[in-house]
């Protein structure tokens, strides 16, 4: 969105050749207007939880509907320094941090989804369920390594790890989003039902195929 | 000593039976009573009978059934509603997601029907769905049905034992099994074209689990025909065993010498067995059977309730098994 102030004709500086607009990802309400966006799932699911408008397994709804916002934000957090690097857009840059945090939040619900409503907060089964079931651990295990990359988000942490440690933890990111893809795939396996899983295999594929393909061609 | 033989828990008329709900507000009617709204606080009491029963939904054409008294036939547990049971399906034929199939079994034709019955009986015979509509008196049943998945209804059938067809056609002494292959139409069924499993859908069952009288060929339930994403215009229900091993819209019974090939077996033999009794000591590879959400009954918070062994049949099918080690006839 372009306010009066920066269009074009007012906004130029004398010596500029071409006027330099200003992206419309620097406005100060894109953030805000980013975070409300994060929050509708979650809003949309609160609110059907409420009014009992989830279906007949409302509690199977839940624990789906909060693993597949995980997996979509993870996409698209992942897909946001190709689009950076390919449209020649650097401002994006600065919604990855609360993307990642939106998928760290829904897999905080997922989890919490799963232990409260199949699992009634019994930790002892659940702890006995998790390494039972395969499909379950991998999960389980992109969950916990979704923890310290959650919990080293803010600019202090980058500070005191150092850009090079920390870029090489967040690396993390790609492991975790294979091992999502697996748990979705395992899960769908038990019924033959790989159609959606096709498509995130699909979009997880570009979005990591073009990181190699970027390396590669850099180095 | 003890000469009658454990059936387990028979009911005598359940209507008799005063529904739980009313019953855990014994205290409350006595405290209503003595101060004085007594004539209010009963109607609880005159409305029993009435809950016992099903009320028809009034969407289909109407399939009454006198009470079955057959041992085990009626649960007295709380009805799963008409609208959870006719809008959560697994019936792949038309969609994977339990949505699909109310949305989009429309295009099913249930009329003309036929079911043919072949291979090893003396009497094989195609049957025209009005002759097999009258081929016994219709019963009601209320069975629990048990998903594989881990969630469980309470539904109220209409229908008789399917041993009463199997004795009209006569199987020879080579039938020691009973195929089930359903409808596999790809002109009224849209997901045909989906590879998730290989169609059509076929089922079976030995002889005698076919001949126990809670094998059910289903007409109906709530009183009336069976919609379409159920299983219309008849299907089975094998209340002890899990869903998928009761076909729906079924056109062929076969019987056999061998065990056949049905169709979860087929697509995945190390998770789906022939037998499928429900089970909770025997876990899914993906998930465990030792519990079960009752749909539209247990909260969004609530504990998931234990899962029977046999799905609460063991007393009119546990000797069926007598001496198989169910761990690996799963």
């Amino acid at each position: 969105m372009k306010t009066a102030v920066l269009s074009p004709d007012t906004a130029p500086s004398p010596r500029a050749a071409v006027p330099r607009r200003r992206s419309p990802l620097l406005h100060p309400a894109a953030k805000p207007l980013l975070f409300v966006a994060g929050l509708l799932p979650f809003a949309w699911l609160f609110h059907g939880a409420l009014m009992n408008t989830l279906g007949a397994n409302p509690a199977e709804a839940l624990i789906r509907s909060t693993g597949d916002w995980t997996l979509r934000l993870l996409c698209i957090t992942l897909a946001v320094t190709p689009l950076r690097v390919i449209a020649h857009q650097p401002a994006l840059a600065r919604f990855r941090r609360m993307l990642g945090l939106f998928a760290f939040f829904y897999v905080v619900l997922h989890f919490l989804a799963y232990s409260w409503l199949d699992m009634g907060l019994d930790l002892d089964a659940i702890v006995r369920d998790i390494p039972k079931r395969p499909f379950a651990l991998v999960g389980f295990l992109a969950f916990v390594l979704m923890i310290p990359l959650a919990a080293t988000s803010f600019n202090r942490a980058i500070k005191a790890l150092g850009a090079k440690r920390w870029q090489a933890l967040h690396k993390s990111v790609y492991a975790v989003v294979l091992l999502g893809l697996l748990h979705f795939f395992w899960m769908k396996a038990a019924k033959n039902n790989f159609a959606e899983v096709a498509v995130y295999a699909a979009i997880i594929g570009v979005l990591l195929g073009w990181r190699i393909w970027h390396a590669l061609r850099k180095s | 000593m003890h000469y009658r033989p454990n059936r387990g828990f028979d009911h005598a008329v359940p209507s008799e039976i005063t529904p739980r709900s009313v019953y855990e507000r014994r205290r409350e009617l006595l405290k209503l009573m003595a101060l004085g709204s007594a004539g209010a606080a009963l109607s609880g009491w005159a409305a029993r009978d009435a809950m016992a029963q099903a009320a028809r939904p009034n969407k289909l054409a109407p399939l009454p059934g006198t009470r079955s008294a057959v041992p085990g036939a009626i649960t007295m547990e709380k009805l799963t509603s008409y609208n959870d049971v006719t809008s959560y399906n697994n019936y792949y034929e038309f969609g994977t997601d339990k949505a699909d199939p109310a949305r989009n079994a429309g295009s099913l034709k249930t009329r003309p029907w036929t079911v043919a019955i072949e291979g090893e009986v003396k009497k094989p015979k195609v049957y025209d769905l009005d002759e097999l509509l009258k081929l016994a008196p219709m019963e009601e049943r209320t069975y629990r049905l048990r998903c594989v998945e881990g969630w469980s209804m309470v539904i109220p059938w209409v229908g008789y034992s399917l041993s009463e067809l199997i004795k009209r056609v006569e199987p020879t002494g080579n039938a020691k099994y009973v195929e089930f292959v359903t409808l596999g139409d790809a002109k009224q069924m849209p997901f045909l074209g989906s590879r998730v499993l290989s169609w059509p859908y076929v089922e079976g069952l030995r002889l005698d689990e076919a001949m126990n009288p809670l094998a059910l060929l289903a007409f109906g339930l709530y009183g009336e025909v069976l919609p379409n994403q159920n299983g219309a215009p008849v299907r089975l229900a094998v209340p002890w065993k899990y869903g998928f091993k009761s076909g729906k819209s079924i056109v062929k019974i076969r019987f056999t010498d061998k065990q056949p090939l049905t169709s979860w077996n087929h697509a995945a033999a190390q998770e789906y067995g022939f037998y499928s009794n429900v089970n909770p000591n025997v876990d899914h590879p993906r998930w465990s059977q030792a519990t079960e959400r009752r749909i539209g009954e247990d909260g969004l918070f609530a504990k998931k309730r234990a899962t029977l062994m046999f799905n609460g049949y063991e007393a009119q099918v546990g000797q069926l098994y007598a001496g198989m080690d169910l761990k690996k006839l799963f």
